[in-house]
Order: structure tokens, then sequence, then C-alpha cells
């Protein structure tokens, strides 16, 4: 008998990982945007992720339409927690994704839409790290419903793991944009990733060392036997990986960068999976309580082994299509 | 179970905010279909005009993609932060569903959007024609599901109940997704979305003709518009026809409503032209009626008896006047749509469909009346559903977030402000697009020669073609 509701967890993490590697190197942009200089840099920096934004974003779709599926009770619990910065996050989103077009069709007012895009995607990115430390955190529930006031997930901890995301999303989009653009444009996307590695190196730290004493149940998985011996590799890994980024960097490598910025994501979302598992909400919520019946979760597991090898394939292909170094006029 | 005023507030947004993305898909399902028309005919015929329209209703398509998009993704996290009750009840049943339409909806759309914006010369004609099917065939199955979802909503079937009061899934999912209204509904709606398509294509054909009646992409356009007015207007009539038959059968005080029937009419209840009805005394005043017309339509028997809401507990009414008006609405655009596509008719028949200038004053006239008829539509179907979620079972003030008012307050301006700054601003790119008009002779993919080739007269591009953007790059590099 399968573990369904553990394969689903799989599902979710798995969708929340895509959404913040893909969306995160757009977003990640949009934070670095003002940086680059007006014309040229920020047309070829826009076009590199015009035709595939959209896609990137449906990750996000996913990952909220799963767990209202799959762990509604989760879902329930947790959009009420979160109220402000959920709200936030989306409207943050709308100007973000708006200003792919708009900026073309009203050249009188881009810089408008340049800030809006900019403003949008901070906005959205430290929502989403902040939701991401109000989950982790904890959140107080009783009988099946969000139990605290709508200010809980307002804490320093919340704060530190909202910056740590704005860091790494400007990582993955600094090193997205080494590997997609040249010349200054180029130059400049290197000393922004830079900057942008210490950042992200520093706050995962932080963010690591603060989870051992958020709870004591965190401190145990992460310090006691046997959950030790498989929790270790994870910093690990994580420090060759900070160290193989800022050489890459470092020697003007163009595709490396990124690639190392995406391992430190999945380190990441690997710790996080560690601290928090089996729980879906901490303290008290784990996936087999949150799950939805047998019946919801395995019609849905056929359409995802149907579908999810074909939305691999064509989203390869849609990235396929655009590859290559982008300027100004578009992809080459 | 939060106090009434958090409640007001969060029915109030999750109207703001339904209505405001509603607008944009209702668009997009008609205009991607269309595209994929145009993009067919050309590869078909090889005619420019064909590839000129579809380079200029993809601009137009992709700030209304993009608009739809982002206040849908609003939408689904809606369900969780302002209806948390709701979601957990509902989620093992309707929460499928919508994850089918992100796996085979969303993904697809997005997926080879990219590549129809901006890849017709990576990939050339036949794989970016497949790319445009591919975003058509997205719409319509995104409507498909959701509409599903919303159906069971109104006509709950294939569930049981858990002891925590949760939905769960009965045996069959077809009996949950295939739910008694769900085919009328969905026909309805798509329909509804070509319609209005249709209609403000024609009122662009128009507006161009107006200024200039041997325009050939505009009369093209009208030409193709009025044709959609024509067949699908009765069509669609003849759908809310059978889909008012059904709610009959499902939601019979949603009909009460609609029709303004208070009182139980035991030989024949009076069809309602107008009036004004008033809860309070349980009537319609200053009525205009049709005596027993209500039971020919609804039973086919001008004597058969009909219930009123007066056979329903109040406690179970939906409000009245906003079902009986928005319906009036809804049926009154009907009909004026049905009239133009047979005045069109008319005018082609007498071979004056490019110089009747009344035709095309009304074409442009009724160019937004999709747009108000589908919103009324909604309205009628979803405020005749209160007071309830999910009918019969699960009432709209047990299925809220436990939220303060202060919250749901602060976020619903921020959606009022942002909405109409945001989707104001789209709206008025649209509609600059639209009267710049179409720009001829752009060069296909495979071409390989030549820029711009523009005949005299008509606007030049660059107001439009901002350097930059690589969709009107396409066109003159190389």
């Amino acid at each position: 008998m399968i573990d369904l509701p553990l394969v689903w967890a799989f599902l979710i993490a798995f969708s929340v990982f895509m959404y913040v590697v893909m969306d995160g190197f757009d977003l990640g942009i949009g934070v670095l945007f003002p940086t680059f200089a007006v014309g040229g840099e920020r047309d070829s920096a826009m076009n590199s992720i015009a035709p595939v934004w959209d896609g990137n974003e449906t990750w996000l779709v996913l990952g909220g339409g799963g767990l209202f599926a799959a762990f509604p009770l989760a879902y329930a619990i947790v959009m009420p927690a979160t109220y402000p910065l959920i709200i936030a996050m989306l409207l943050g989103l709308v100007f973000r994704g708006v200003a792919f077009e708009f900026r073309w069709r009203d050249s009188a007012h881009r810089g408008f839409w340049d800030l809006a895009f900019a403003g949008g995607s901070l906005v959205a990115a430290l929502s989403q790290g902040m939701i991401l430390g109000a989950l982790l955190q904890g959140i107080a529930v009783e009988d099946r419903a969000y139990a605290g006031s709508w200010w809980d997930w307002l804490t320093p901890y919340t704060l530190l793991t909202g910056l740590g995301t704005v860091a790494g999303y400007a990582l993955l989009g600094s090193t997205w944009l080494v590997w997609k653009l040249e010349g200054a444009a180029q130059d400049h996307a290197r000393r922004m990733a830079v900057r942008a590695a210490w950042a992200t190196i520093a706050l995962m730290g932080a963010v690591s060392l603060y989870n051992v004493v958020l709870r004591p149940e965190y401190a145990e998985r992460w310090l006691s036997m046997p959950d030790l011996l498989w929790a270790a590799p994870i910093p690990f890994v994580t420090g060759l990986l900070a160290i193989a980024l800022l050489r890459a960097l470092a020697q003007g490598r163009e595709a490396a960068p990124f690639g190392c910025s995406l391992g430190l994501f999945l380190t990441g979302m690997a710790g996080l999976g560690v601290t928090i598992f089996p729980h879906i909400v901490p303290p008290s919520v784990t996936i087999w309580d949150a799950a939805a019946p047998e019946r919801s979760q395995s019609f849905m597991l056929i359409g995802v082994a149907i579908t999810m090898p074909l939305i691999l394939a064509y989203t390869a292909w849609a990235y396929w299509v655009f590859r290559g170094k982008v300027d100004q006029d578009g992809y080459h | 179970m939060p106090d009434l005023d958090a409640l007001l507030l969060a029915r109030i947004q999750f109207a703001f905010t339904v209505s405001f993305h509603f607008i944009f898909p209702a668009f997009s399902i008609g205009l991607a279909s269309y595209l994929m028309v145009l993009e067919g005919l050309w590869l078909k015929t090889g005619q420019q005009r064909y590839l000129d329209l579809f380079k200029f209703w993809l601009k137009i398509f992709a700030v209304a993609f993009a608009m739809g998009v982002v206040s849908g993704i609003v939408m689904s996290y809606q369900f969780g932060t302002n209806w948390a009750v709701f979601s957990d009840k509902a989620g093992p049943v309707i929460g499928p569903l919508m994850a089918y339409e992100v796996l085979t909806a969303f993904f697809l759309e997005a997926g080879f959007l990219g590549v129809m914006l901006f890849g017709m010369k990576k990939v050339g004609k036949r794989l970016h024609f497949a790319a445009t099917c591919m975003v058509a065939l997205g719409t319509f199955i995104s409507a498909f599901w959701i509409l599903s979802v919303n159906s069971w909503m109104h006509t709950p079937t294939g569930y049981e109940i858990a002891a925590n009061g949760q939905f769960l899934p009965g045996p069959s999912w077809w009996d949950i997704v295939f739910n008694p209204s769900f085919p009328y509904r969905l026909l309805h709606t798509i329909t509804a979305a070509y319609l209005t398509t249709a209609f403000v294509v024609g009122g662009v054909g128009a507006w161009h003709l107006l200024k200039d009646r041997t325009q050939p992409h505009a009369r093209t356009m009208f030409s193709m518009a009025m044709w959609m007015a024509a067949l699908v207007a009765p069509l669609q009539i003849v759908l809310g026809d059978l889909h008012g038959l059904n709610t009959l059968e499902h939601q019979p005080a949603k009909v009460m409503a609609m029709e303004g029937h208070y009182q139980s009419h035991p030989d024949g209840a009076p069809l309602i032209l107008f009036g004004i009805p008033d809860s309070e005394a349980g009537t319609v005043r200053y009525a205009i009626e049709i005596p027993k017309a209500s039971s020919l339509i609804l039973k086919h028997d001008p004597d058969a008896p009909l219930d009123g809401l007066d056979t329903i507990p109040p406690e179970d009414h939906p409000p009245v006047g906003i079902v009986f008006w928005s319906f009036r609405i809804m049926v009154g655009i009907g009909m004026a749509m049905l009239a133009l596509g047979m005045w069109s008719l008319f005018a082609r028949w007498r071979g004056r469909l490019y110089e009747s200038k009344g035709l095309h004053r009304a074409a442009l006239v009724m160019a937004p009346s999709g747009f108000v008829a589908v919103l009324a539509g909604w309205i009628t179907t979803e405020v005749g559903r209160q007071p309830w979620t999910i009918h019969g079972l699960l009432r709209t003030a047990d299925s809220a977030s436990p939220l303060d008012a202060p919250a749901v307050a602060t976020s619903l301006a921020a959606f009022v402000v942002v909405y109409f700054a945001v989707f104001g601003a789209g709206v008025w790119y649209i509609l600059r697009l639209m009267a710049d008009g179409v720009q001829t002779g752009e060069s296909g993919p495979s071409s390989g020669v030549a820029g711009p080739i523009r005949a005299a007269g008509i606007t030049p591009a660059a107001q439009g073609m901002d350097a930059g953007d690589p969709r009107e790059a396409t066109e003159t590099e190389r």
C-alpha cells in the first residue's frame, strides 16, 4: 500500500521547489531591475524572461491548488493565518505580471511600469519568504481552524526568512542574467550576483541556526541520532556549493553560477524538509492529519502521472526554443 | 464563526475580484479560438490579411491574457484566505478538479503562450500554429474544469459526508464532474465567451469601417463577427432556455427570484416583463405581465402550476431584487444581440454589410455588450444560489474564514484601488491598440526579406511598436 499523503507531500514540495527556482529568477530580476540601466539593459533583462514567466508562475498555482486538493485542512489553516502576506503577495504579483506587457504598450509611462515590476517583485518575494517563516515558526490551531491573531506572522524570524528569500531570488535572477546576457549588462549582473551570493549564504546560515532554537522538535531533528545521519550531509553540501558558486563567479563562468544557485536552493529545500517533516502545519498538524481522503489523492495522482511528464516535456521545449543569449531585440 | 461585517466584506471582496477576473477569460477564451481560426486561414489561403489580423489581435490577446492570469491567481488563493471553512469541507471534492485545471489547462496555456507570442520565427509556421491551437485548447479545458467545480456547488452530486463535516468523493468521479447543471452551464458560458469576443471584434471592425468603409481588414473582421452574431446569438438563446429549465429542476428558488414569483400560481404563472420587486411585501410592484406565459416557457403548458417563493422557507430565499434585474439585463442584451445578427444578415443579403452606417454604429455601441451580459448572467446564477455556497448543504454564512473585519476591509480596499488602477490602465491600452488598427503588410516568418510595407493612410506602426519588444522586432529584423 502506497502512503499517499507522503507521496503528495513530496509532490507539493516538488511544485514549491519548481516555483521557487523558476519564478525565483523572474522575481529576482525584478528585485534587481532598478540597478540596470534604462534602455537596452532593462529591455534585455525583461526579454530574457518574457516568454517563460507565465509558465513559471503556474507552479505557484499548482502549489496552492495542490495544497487545497491534497491537504485541504493545511490550506484552510495557513491562508487565514498569513492573510496579509498572501494578499500582499497576490497584489505584488499583479503589478509584476502586467508590467511585462504594459511597459511595451506605454512608452510614456515605462518608468512607472518598471517601478511596478520591481516593487511588485520585491513585495512578492518578501511575502513568500515571510509566509515560509510564519509556517516554520508554528501556527496556532483549534478545532480545524486558525486560532491566532492576524499579526502572529510578524516576528524577527519571519523578517529574516523574508530577507533570505529576497536575497536568494536576487541570486537566482542575477546568475540567470549572467547566463543570458552579454557585454556590460552581463558584467553588471555578475557584480550583483557576487553581492547576492554573499547575502544569500549569510542569511541561509542565520535561518539555519535560528531553526535549531526556534522549536525544540526542530533541534531534535537536527541534533539527535539517527536523524543526524541523513541531515548532516545537507549543510556540508550547501557549504561546498557556496564555495563553488563564488569560484564560478570569480572565474567569469557563464552557466555554472546559475547551476550552483539552483543547487543551493535544492539543499535549502531539503534542509527545510528535515526541519518540518512530518508536520505540514507545525506544531500540531501532520501530513496525515491534513490529508484529503484516498479517493481524492489517488484520483489526482493519476492525473499527475499522465500530465507531469508532458508538462515537463513541453516546458523544456519552450525553454529550448528560447535558448541562448538575449538582447534588447529579443532572443537570437 | 466570523462576525457579520467580516462575512459581508468577504462576500463583497469575492464578488469584486471574481467579477473583474471573469471579464478577461470571457474575452480570451473566444479570442484564443479566433486567433486559431485566423492563423489557420492564413496557413490555408496564404492571404496576408489573415496574418495581419492575427498579429493585431495577438497583441491585444497578450495584454488581456496577462490580466487574466494575475487576477486568476488571486482567485485560486482566495478560497483559502477568505473561505477557509468551505475550503476545508469541500476541498476533497472540488480540490482535485481544480488541480486538474492547473495540470491540464494552465500549464498548457502558459507553456505554449511564450512560443505563440515570441516564437514564430524560431519554430516556423506549423509548429507556431500548433502552439496557438494548444493555447486555445487550454482556455477551453480551463473553462471545463472550473465550470465543473462551479456547477457542483450549484448541483452537488456524487459526494458523501464524513463525520467531521467534510464532503468526500463518492465511488464515482464521473458523478461529481458531470453533475446535473454542468453540461448546460459549460455550453452556455463558452458560447457567451464566443459571443462576447465576436461583438468586440465586430465593434472594432465597425469603428474602422466608419472611418473608411473600404479598409480590407476592417471588412474581414466585421464580416466574420457578424456571421458569429447571426449564427451564435440564436443558439445562445436556446442554450440559455435549456439552462433555465435545468435550474428550475434543481434550484427552483433561483428561478422564482428570476421570474419575480413571490406567490405560487396553481393555474398558470404570468411572465413578468418589468416591475419592481418588493421582498418585504412579497410582491412585484407596477408589474407588466403576460398572463400564463411563464408557465408556457418553463413548463410548455400555459395552465401548468408554478410554485412561488411562498413555498420556500424565508431563510432560504435568495435576494430577489438583484437576481430579477440582472436576469432581465442578460436577456435584454441577448435579444439585442440576436437583433443585430439578423440586421447584419439582412444587410449582407442586400449587399450593404460594409455600407450601412447604422449597422456599424449599432455594432460599435454593442461592442462591450457581451461583458455586461456575461456579468449579469453570472450575478443571476451566483446570487440566485444564495444563501448557500454548496446548494442546500453549506451556507455562505458558515463558509468563511475566522478573520477580523478590519483585515478583510483593508484587503478589499487594496483590491479595489489596485484593480481599478492596473486593469483600468490595461483596458485603456487595449482600447488604444484597437483604435490604432491593423498594421498592413507585416511579413510572415518565412518570407525572409524586407521590412514592413505600409499602405498609404494607415497609422504608422511606430506608436504601438516600441523598440525592444521582441514581437515587434521579428517583423523588421533580418
